[in-house]
Parts: structure tokens; sequence; C-alpha cells
């Protein structure tokens, strides 16, 4: 009750400020809005046109190539984004039109998760042939030790042990 | 230990048959996924101030050509055949369109007069209707039937024998 009584009494007591707030607050409000839908707009296009090929190119993007059909084609992105569409709906109309190889990156389903799957499945393969490899090698460590005459053997140690006495 | 000695060809045979599958493909053959759908509908201005759309053209076998100025030589080799073709078969209920694509219209027109198509052609602004038909390059040429069905889509330059055989089986197709 009191914490209510002392706001509105702050809002009575403070009403030149906020008329004169009010007064910016359109003008403020709106280019603020403004200037992030427009960021939020070239963000969005960005996003969906770096996962299409451009058609014409080698390895490029939509939104990195230099070409005439790629600039045209963020052109089209972009009106698409600005019609609501989502990133789902955009890269649907373009397969419809140019097949999955407009995709940059292949979905990750049937036949193509070979291409997704493949690579760790051999580096799991080839962990695999080196452990085995690793493990023989260590197997054949004691090797054979060629025999020794047992009078040389006996000299040594006497040798030794006069040295360490002498 | 004989299953040793079998692992090395084994383990070959899938190579030798991605190989054999990646080699008797050709890499830059992208089938259209609009091969037997519905050509997406266009409505264009020609450059003879007329309007040229699909849905006028309904009923209608047509032969739809995309081409542009600066495309030499497929574009300038095929462009002859294209006006021959028009012209042999304009009477047995054949339409042709032209698209010009990403073109200048000065260069676009002097084409247009180099070669005397009598069939209708308009530019196409943003591309748009290139896009919308899965167009990568030019020349690419798409027949669609009396359904608006694409049933053939040809990349490159046409060659005679390829126009007439396609032109032929969508005449007769009722």
């Amino acid at each position: 009750m009191i914490r209510r009584r002392g706001t509105w009494a702050n809002v009575r007591r403070a009403p030149w400020w906020l008329t004169l707030g009010m007064a910016f607050l359109p003008w403020g409000g709106a280019a603020h809005v403004h200037a992030a839908t427009n960021f939020d707009l070239e963000d969005r296009v960005r996003e969906s046109a770096s996962e299409l090929r451009c058609v014409v190119c080698q390895n490029l993007s939509v939104a990195d190539s230099p070409s005439d059909l790629a600039k045209e084609m963020r052109n089209l992105v972009r009106e698409l984004v600005q019609q609501g569409k989502s990133r789902e709906e955009i890269q649907a109309y373009f397969v419809s039109r140019y097949g999955e190889f407009v995709l940059l990156s292949p979905p990750k389903r049937g036949f193509n998760l070979l291409v997704w799957g493949l690579p760790f499945l051999a580096i799991a393969a080839g962990g695999g042939v080196v452990y085995l490899v690793a493990r023989r090698w260590t197997e054949q460590a004691p090797v054979d030790r060629p025999a020794i005459d047992p009078a040389y053997a006996e000299r040594v140690q006497r040798e030794l042990s006069d040295r360490e006495q002498g | 230990m004989t299953w040793k000695k079998l692992l090395i060809p084994l383990a070959s045979v899938p190579i030798i048959l991605l190989l054999a599958y990646g080699f008797r493909t050709d890499p830059k053959a992208i089938p259209s996924p609009l091969m037997q759908k519905s050509a997406p509908d266009f409505r264009l201005k020609a450059f003879d101030g007329g309007e040229v759309s699909l849905a006028d053209l309904k009923g209608k076998p047509l032969v739809l050509n995309f081409w542009a100025s600066w495309c030499y030589p497929a574009c300038y080799e095929e462009a002859p055949l294209l006006e021959a073709t028009w012209k042999r078969h304009k009477d047995q209920g054949l339409m042709m369109v032209g698209v010009d694509i990403q073109d200048t219209e000065a260069n676009a027109r002097e084409f247009l007069q180099r070669f005397g198509f009598t069939f209708p052609n308009a530019p196409d602004p943003g591309s748009r209707v290139s896009i919308d038909y899965g167009v990568y390059g030019v020349p690419e040429t798409y027949f669609i039937d009396r359904q608006g069905r694409i049933v053939y889509k040809h990349v490159g330059a046409l060659t005679p024998a390829l126009v007439e055989a396609q032109v032929q089986s969508l005449l007769k197709d009722q």
C-alpha cells in the first residue's frame, strides 16, 4: 500500500519531465525499432543465403558470391524473409527449384548419412588398427638374448667387483 | 589365417564399387527437380510491349528458351534453329517464348534483330523467372506440354534432331 502510494506520488510530482520525455518517445523509439529490424533482416538474409550454393560458382555460397545470379538470389531471399518466410521455407523453395545440390551441406538423412558418418567411422577404424599394431609391437618386446659365454660373464662380474673395491 | 589373406581383396571391393559408380556418373549433370512437375507460372513484359504469361498459353505445347546476348557462342548457335522451329510449327499450335536473362536492353534488342526473332521474347527483371525454373546458365530450354508440365529440359545449345523430336512428341500428345 505504502509503495503504491509512493510511486503514484512520484509520477504526480514530475509531470513536466514526463511530458517532455513522452514528446521525444515516438521519434527515438521508432528510429531504434527501425534500426533493429534492418539489422535483424540483413542477419537473417545472410543466414539463409550462406546455406545456399551459388549455382554458377565453384563452392561459393549465395551470401559470398559476387556473381549476378547470386546477387539476384540474395534479393529474392531478402524478399522472402520480408514476407515472413522461415529459414526452412526458403531452403525448401530453392531445393524445389534446383534440387538438393543447391544446399551447401547435404541434409543429414538417407544416403547422405554416409558422407557425414564415414569420416568418423574411418577414424575409429584407424584407431583400432593403430591399437592392435601397437599392442603387437609391445608384445614382441622380450627378444631372445644371445647366449653369453659363462666364462666371460664370470670375468665381467669379477672385474666389476675388483673395480668397486679398488 | 586364410581370412587375413582375403582381407585386402575384400576391403578393396567397396572402394572399386564406389569408383565404378562415381566414374560412370557425370557430376555436372544435375537432374532438375521440376521434371514432370507443373511449370512455374510467369508473367513478363515482352520487348515488343505485349505481355507474355504461362497462364495465357495454357493448353498449348510450349518451348521456353532462356538466353542472353552475352552468351556466346551457344545462344548464337541455337538462335536460327529456334526461329526456324517456330516458323515450321506455329501453325500446328506450338508456342515459343524466349526469356532474356541478366542482359542490357540495347544488347538484347540487337540480338533479337540479328536473328529476326518473331516469337515473343521478354527480359527477366531480377532473374525471378530464371530462379523459379532453376536455371543455372544460358542457354537452357524447357519443353512444356499442353497440361503445363515440364517434360524435358535441355542445357546448352539445342541441336536440330533434339528440338524436332521434342516438338513432335509435344504436338502428338493431346
